[in-house]
């Protein structure tokens, strides 16, 4: 197994779940006792299969509880004593072993024999290649997934024998591995799919929107689309320690009040993905304990658009960057849950981690002096855009910059935009002037985040920062091992570029945060951010 | 008698047709108009813009207007309103499955209100300006002025969260419970045909809070034209004629006056319900409900076609049945009300 133990962002510290000992015992709803978890979502669940296209976030879960993949994230407990998932360490899954060619151009995989589905034909190299197959094929989102480690070609997917798989590399990275770890290349029961495909539908879409044809940790008992999702142990699951509970029942409820008060009441074990705000009155309130965990490559940025003329002098996103209200943001928007991303000492970067505090901090003299240089000094106007999908904490963050900005000159409207119209206009039109967003890498390496969101036209870079010397950077780092010399050099001066260019003035870390009954044990924090119910045991 | 009453049935169905046909063409367009890409939405956290195209092309979004109308025409005709992208279900399914929800808790909504505001409109008309009329209407201006998100979360909170005698809202039914066999698809009364009197009372517990919550909005316009209707008719000459012949209280107030008044207040039930079908958005959030309004919004906001012209659709076609079954409610109630009208 490989360690990296390079990467330790920020996200090695997690915030504080409580440890109030006098919380009380709440009774136990009559749902708890045969070993059934109760979990309320916001969000709806619309598919079972993470490959279709439109297919949600909070269902990716499926593909996490439900099947299995080759390898996968081991586990390790944070200093306040939560679990998360541990990029450093990756373990077998369906794979007993693998090994890698003394060329470093193909990896082999060892299945572990006594793998079977969920009704009961085994796992085989077959099974494997199907599905890696598939999500090379079907296009969209899971097959630029696989694309970012490497693997785009069914070709590069060998069945060696019936336990013995290989994959063939297109180049040495370091992403294959961990690619492979995240819900998108989940091992299908190739047989049964394959029964419910046609001509038309080659890959079972249809049949494996609805259905569950894998070896994973619980089967679907149940569900109800726009209502809930009941998972039923699978006692057979070879992939990890068998779950401590029966059933896990995930209810949507839309209403963040009635989230709150169900949790608060003890009508359900977990809140999962709450708003800083409840997080830090339930962990007041000691009804309930709360974790929050700092997304790893993660940051909430405000983004600078390279196409609106101010912009273009770098002195304007500098005097941006120091007119930001940062600790007051943090405080009202954040409720100051999360890590600071702001006063860094200086501008040459001295470690190698991501995400790190930038090298600005709040200062309206300095704001009006480099603005003063510029052919601005009058001030403008500009619209600030937010998504109102994540109005909780982009509306108090853009009024808090309206009013600074204000105090250097600059006019601005805050202009709302609902979701869908949202990623539109600000990822692939790309044409919101100033505008606040956020962006998290699933592989945590800097020079994933700076691929996503700094190099000209890619998706998550929302302000067309366009510099061919960056672009180099994160070509030649992408693939590189993390103990080569030259990385962490290469790695830093994207730092520095990404700090005196300043397309994204970075906010702060954002924090997943879940709250749940003391009872309820073995919540993992994962990058997916979704719910991972595989170690769930309830304390009697 | 019931011939003409088919008539109307018929010629009123045929009015209709254009109406939908209307709307079919405007939703269509309107839906086209809305400002958010469908495909950037729903390729998902890591898309660009290749895989961006594929899923327009997988959703028939790169062909002109005029052919993208004229594949929604042809499946329409075969009843399909197509795949919904929030939800990942045919439109059609997630219609059958959230509008007997709606219905149920809108339903329940009427029955509360009818059952508080007809009887407080009565008394207002007949005591005006007693402290009875100033009751009503301080009922009915509250009720219309709390914001029903409101009205719902404060509840919630007083018997929910503190008293604890309300169930989790968490929906129709509570976790324990599963829905009974699908028969009218209001779990109430399915539960009732299966003989299941534990489901009945946990869906009708469920129902309780939210049907106050949305019931409380629809007071006002009932009890406001139950009271100025009955006013109207009680000052008529045949309620003098029918109280100087001796006929008892009652019978002059609910016979004679109240079947007199009873008109405008239907058409103004059929307005608040149809009202309250589709607009009960927050409620449905506050309570978990999964209704067809919060679907209707989800859609919206996600640029989702498929579901919004469904959605709007159905709306109409269900406004068109409203309709006509308030204007047979009319000749059943007047027999004055005939053929013409």
């Amino acid at each position: 197994m490989k360690r990296r133990d390079f990467v330790k962002g920020a996200g090695g510290a997690a915030l504080g779940a409580s440890a109030l000992s006098f919380l009380k015992v709440l009774p136990a709803e009559a749902a708890g006792k045969d070993g059934t978890a109760v979990v309320v979502i916001g969000d709806t669940i619309n598919s079972l299969d993470i490959h279709r296209s439109g297919t949600s976030r909070p269902s990716y879960q499926v593909a996490v509880n439900c099947y299995d993949r080759l390898v996968a994230f081991d586990t390790k407990t944070l200093a306040d004593g939560s679990l998360s998932y541990d990029y450093s360490k990756v373990r077998p899954e369906l794979a007993e072993s693998w090994t890698v060619a003394p060329d470093g151009m193909s990896i082999t995989f060892k299945l572990k024999p006594n793998a079977k589905f969920q009704d009961g034909t085994q796992v085989t190299a077959d099974d494997v290649k199907w599905s890696l197959d598939r999500a090379v094929s079907v296009g969209g989102f899971p097959t630029v997934q696989m694309k970012a480690g490497s693997l785009e070609k069914p070709e590069q997917f060998v069945v060696v024998d019936k336990l013995t798989f290989r994959i063939d590399l297109l180049r040495k990275s370091k992403l294959t591995i961990p690619d492979l770890a995240v819900p998108v290349p989940f091992v299908i029961n190739s047989t049964l799919a394959k029964k419910h495909a046609t001509e038309k539908d080659p890959w079972a879409r249809e049949y494996l929107h609805r259905n569950i044809a894998g070896s994973g940790a619980y089967k679907v008992a149940r569900w109800n689309p726009g209502q809930q999702l009941v998972y039923e142990r699978n006692d057979n699951w070879v992939g990890g320690k068998l779950p401590g509970v029966k059933r896990v029942i995930v209810r949507e409820v839309p209403s963040l009040s009635t989230r709150r008060a169900l949790i608060e009441r003890g009508d359900i074990h977990m809140s999962y993905q709450i708003p800083g705000k409840d997080a830090k009155e339930i962990k007041a309130g000691g009804k309930a304990k709360v974790i929050g965990t700092p997304v790893e490559n993660a940051i909430n940025v405000l983004g600078v658009n390279f196409k609106f003329e101010p912009f273009k002098d770098p002195k304007v996103r500098q005097a941006i960057a120091f007119a930001v209200p940062y600790e007051e943001i943090f405080q009202t928007a954040a409720y100051g849950r999360g890590v600071r991303m702001w006063g860094g000492k200086s501008m040459t970067p001295e470690t190698p981690v991501w995400p790190q505090p930038f090298p600005y901090t709040t200062d309206y003299d300095k704001a009006k002096d480099l603005l003063s240089q510029t052919a601005f000094k009058d001030g403008f106007k500009v619209p600030i855009s937010i998504n109102m999908g994540l109005a909780d904490w982009q509306e108090p963050t853009a009024l808090l910059l309206q009013e600074s900005l204000t105090k250097i000159g600059i006019e601005t409207n805050i202009e709302k935009i609902p979701g869908a119209g949202y990623r539109t206009a600000a990822l692939v039109e790309k044409r919101l002037a100033l505008h606040i967003d956020t962006f998290g890498g699933w592989l945590n390496y800097p020079c994933y985040y700076f691929f996503w969101a700094y190099m000209k036209g890619h998706l998550f870079n929302s302000s067309n920062y366009d510099n061919p010397a960056v672009d180099q950077l994160v070509n030649e780092s992408l693939h590189m091992e993390t103990t080569n010399p030259e990385y962490a050099k290469k790695v830093m001066k994207m730092f520095e570029y990404a700090w005196a260019d300043l397309p994204r003035i970075a906010l702060w870390q954002p924090v997943l945060e879940v709250a749940h009954k003391e009872e309820l044990e073995g919540y993992e924090y994962h990058f997916h951010r979704v719910l991972d119910a595989r170690k769930f045991s309830l304390k009697t | 008698m019931s011939g003409s009453r088919l008539a109307i049935v018929g010629h009123r169905l045929l009015q209709a047709v254009p109406s939908i046909i209307g709307i079919i063409v405007v939703t269509f367009l309107l839906t086209r108009a809305l400002p958010g890409d469908p495909a950037a939405y729903f390729a998902g956290p890591a898309a660009n813009e290749e895989s961006i195209a594929q899923i327009r092309a997988q959703l028939g979004l790169d062909k002109s207007l005029p052919e993208q109308f004229w594949v929604y025409v042809v499946d329409l005709v075969d009843g399909d309103l197509g795949t919904s992208l929030t939800t990942g279900q045919e439109v059609t399914d997630d219609i059958l499955r959230r509008l007997p929800a709606s219905l149920e808790l809108t339903l329940a909504a009427l029955i509360f209100s009818i059952g508080v505001a007809l009887p407080l409109g009565i008394m207002a008309a007949l005591r005006e300006n007693s402290w009875i009329d100033h009751l009503c209407r301080v009922v009915v201006t509250a009720g219309v002025s709390l914001p029903t998100f409101f009205t719902g979360l404060f509840l919630l909170y007083i018997f929910y969260y503190l008293l604890g005698l309300a169930p989790a809202p968490l929906g129709r039914l509570n976790i324990l419970y599963l829905s009974p066999e699908p028969v009218t698809g209001l779990y109430t009364i399915d539960a009732l045909i299966a003989g299941d009197f534990d489901t009945f009372w946990a869906s009708f517990t469920q129902l309780i809070l939210p049907s106050i919550t949305l019931g409380l909005f629809s007071l006002a316009p009932v009890a406001r034209m139950t009271r100025a209707a009955m006013l109207q008719v009680l000052g008529g000459e045949f309620v003098r004629t029918a109280r100087a012949a001796g006929l008892s209280r009652r019978t002059v107030v609910i016979t004679y006056a109240l079947r007199n008044a009873i008109l405008p207040v239907i058409t103004t039930l059929g307005m608040v319900f149809s009202f309250m079908l589709g607009a009960n958005v927050l409620v449905e959030k506050v309570f978990a409900w999964p209704g067809i309004g919060s679907y209707a919004i989800e859609a919206l906001i996600a640029s989702d076609y498929a579901a919004v012209q469904g959605f709007v659709l159905t709306m109409a076609i269900l406004f068109v049945i409203l309709n006509l079954f308030i204007d047979i409610i009319y000749t059943l109630v007047d027999p004055r009300v005939g053929i013409d009208s």
